[in-house]
């Protein structure tokens, strides 16, 4: 009679083995080998780390594995390893000026100094199905040309040399860590952009629309997109030198913006800011977006029902690991509250029917 | 035991946690931001219970963990089975032996005793969220013990429903000071709060907020002079199993013609004294 909530522990059991069972798939099939995850699904692995927050390519591919190519389970067991690891410093800021680069575009200038470079990218594909790729074919080798000498100047920086874009303010010497304390808003800028660098792609995405579609509006250029591998040192105070010691990719945006100025200020072009791990450009571009429409308040712009420019809701509610989990919890158990909600519904209802007999 | 530290988190973090336990017992019923880290289940599911348990255990501690008052609900057997391998300690279904119960929805109908420790799950800790969605707001109101917004709401619902329609997450006031939320549990509970020889400790993971009612403090559910709070239950039912009358009910449905029993939420209550009614017909 009562085994509505009994045997809990083995229904887990077996749920986990059926799990483990429908993962694995058909086992005439070749297992999924995790480096094959890597390379050929490296868009995927991106993602897990950026919004993971973890730049590990073979954990990410790991985590996608066995999270059966759901992006934001694998993202869940990413974060959870990244918790228990120990912590010992933070590392220089990265040189995205020194960058290795792969992709490098500019909307605003039809050439630059550097030169533009399309790189890896599905723009000006056609999204036409090629049924070539269900057989293994071989692929030949893209051709390739000598990296540029020296260092490649960010385009907005021409910009800055006139002063027409608002130079962005120093870095403070002790930057605050969104892992280590609870978000307070307001929330000072680097908080913001860490929170929206492991935001949600999806999320983020959306809200960037909607400010282009004029909730919040601020026409946005693409001052410049790159991607690279960028190389990350620290400094060790015991040794008193810098080593480094990885190079990781990432993708970064800096938008243009207008501002129009005000009482104190001449009107100048503004930023917003995009850096995410990996190839992951929608995501810079939607945080570039979101960043700059998170600092209306700040530029003294006209704030009011657009989502976008409110910092506590898009700091709320931007991370897919606290909104899917939260989600989702509403499949567990509730019925101690909902027998309470149903004393509290047959209560009235009994008695505006024993008002109705008395009536009659 | 496993490769993780004892109670899977590390010491520096479970310092943090109960430097904020600590705070949260001197000020009661007020929110304590604290820096929650990501744990091995998902957010909304125990995850700030599971901080503050992992924060309170010692190797010498006997734990309990039930959900809507059962031990052998599935998030319960979960997050047992997560303690009983990071942490290597006894478990138990006995509300009398355990000296920290971690629980989600319900108060254990046996009374706490001293010494013991009653962790809620809590998944919205702000008491006001639902008129003020503005954490920039709301703790502002707590600040200025600005609870006029509340007090009319509950008067609207005696205005419209003719009883404050509030069947769960009833709001208490703390010793007089801050207006909290005990987490979901049913109204039924709420005078289980109020001078509670066992600690009660709330967190709240995905909010980041734990607070706590230290044991013997005042906890009064609102209410007005001619609405005064009544903890309600089931109407008119007993226990199927055990006769209980005085236990909070779940109402099981049985058939497809709408046939329903009412069985004891709390499986251990039920259990011990379905055990003690054999003993006596012994």
């Amino acid at each position: 009679m009562y085994v509505a909530v009994k045997g809990g522990a083995r229904a887990i059991e077996n749920a986990h083995r059926w799990l483990a069972d429908a993962r694995r798939g058909d086992r005439d099939l070749p297992d999924l080998d995790v480096a094959q995850i890597r390379e050929q699904l490296a868009l995927a692995v991106d993602r897990v780390m950026a919004e993971g927050s973890l730049y590990d390519p073979d954990l990410a591919a790991l985590a996608l594995k066995q999270a059966r190519g759901d992006a934001i389970e694998a993202v869940f067991l990413i974060r959870t390893f990244r918790t228990t690891l120990p912590r010992f410093g933070a590392s220089l800021p990265i040189r995205t000026d020194a960058m290795q680069i792969t992709r490098r575009i500019s909307a605003t200038y039809k050439d630059v100094p550097g030169g533009q470079v399309l790189g890896p990218t599905f723009d000006y594909t056609h999204r036409l199905l090629d049924f070539t790729l269900s057989d293994a074919k071989p692929v030949p080798a893209a051709a390739e040309a000598a990296a540029p000498a020296g260092p490649v100047p960010h385009i907005l920086s021409h910009l800055g040399a006139e002063g027409l874009i608002q130079p962005e303010p120093a870095e403070p010497a002790d930057v605050p860590d969104l892992t280590r304390a609870p978000l307070a808003v307001p929330a000072a800028r680097p908080l913001r952009l860490q929170a929206l660098t492991r935001g949600d792609e999806g999320f983020l995405l959306s809200l960037a629309y909607s400010t282009q579609r004029g909730y919040g509006r601020n026409h946005a250029f693409v001052g410049e997109l790159r991607i690279g591998y960028v190389r990350v040192a620290a400094y060790l105070p015991k040794l008193g030198f810098e080593i480094e010691f990885a190079d990781i990719l990432v993708t970064e945006c800096e938008s243009v913006n207008q501002f129009q100025g005000s009482r104190t200020q001449p009107a100048q072009f503004t930023r917003g800011y995009g850096l995410v791990f990996g190839q992951s450009e929608r995501q810079a571009i939607s945080m570039a977006l979101v960043d700059r429409a998170l600092r209306a308040r700040e530029l003294g712009e006209e704030t009011g029902t657009a989502s976008a420019q409110d910092e506590e809701f898009v700091l709320s509610h931007c991370d897919n690991i606290q909104s899917s989990g939260f989600l989702e919890h509403i499949k567990l158990p509730h019925y101690v509250d909902f027998q309470a909600e149903l004393e509290l519904i047959r209560k009235p209802r009994r008695d505006a029917y024993a008002g109705q007999e008395a009536a009659e | 035991m496993s490769d993780y530290n004892f109670a899977y988190l590390d010491e520096a973090t479970k310092r943090m946690l109960r430097r904020a336990i600590l705070k949260a017992v001197a000020i009661p019923g007020y929110q304590v931001p604290f820096s929650r880290r990501e744990m091995p289940m998902p957010y909304g599911w125990g995850t700030g219970g599971v901080q503050v348990t992992a924060a309170c255990l010692v190797p010498e501690d006997t734990l309990k963990v039930i959900d809507q008052g059962a031990d052998d609900t599935t998030n319960a057997v979960s997050i047992r089975k997560f303690f009983a391998r990071v942490a290597g300690i006894a478990t138990t279904e006995a509300t009398a032996e355990a000296t920290i119960i971690q629980t989600r929805h319900r108060i254990p109908e046996t009374p706490l005793t001293e010494g013991q420790i009653l962790v809620f799950q809590v998944p919205i800790p702000e008491p006001l969220r639902f008129l003020e969605p503005r954490e920039t707001e709301t703790r502002t109101m707590h600040a200025l013990e600005d609870y006029g917004l509340i007090q009319v709401r509950l008067y609207e619902d005696t205005a419209r429903h003719g009883e404050i329609a509030r069947a769960y997450a009833y709001p208490v006031r703390v010793e007089g000071r801050y207006i909290m939320d005990p987490s979901p549990i049913p109204k039924f509970d709420n005078p289980k709060l109020h001078n509670a020889p066992a600690l009660q400790l709330f967190g709240a993971g995905r909010e980041c907020r734990i607070y706590a009612l230290p044991p013997f403090t005042r906890v009064e559910s609102l209410d007005f002079e001619d609405y005064p709070f009544t903890a309600s239950k089931a109407a008119g039912q007993t226990c199927a199993i055990c006769g209980a009358e005085d236990s909070y009910l779940d109402e099981v449905i049985i058939d497809d013609a709408g046939g329903r029993m009412f069985v004891c939420s709390d499986t251990d209550y039920c259990a011990t004294r379905c055990a003690a009614q054999a003993e006596d017909a012994a």
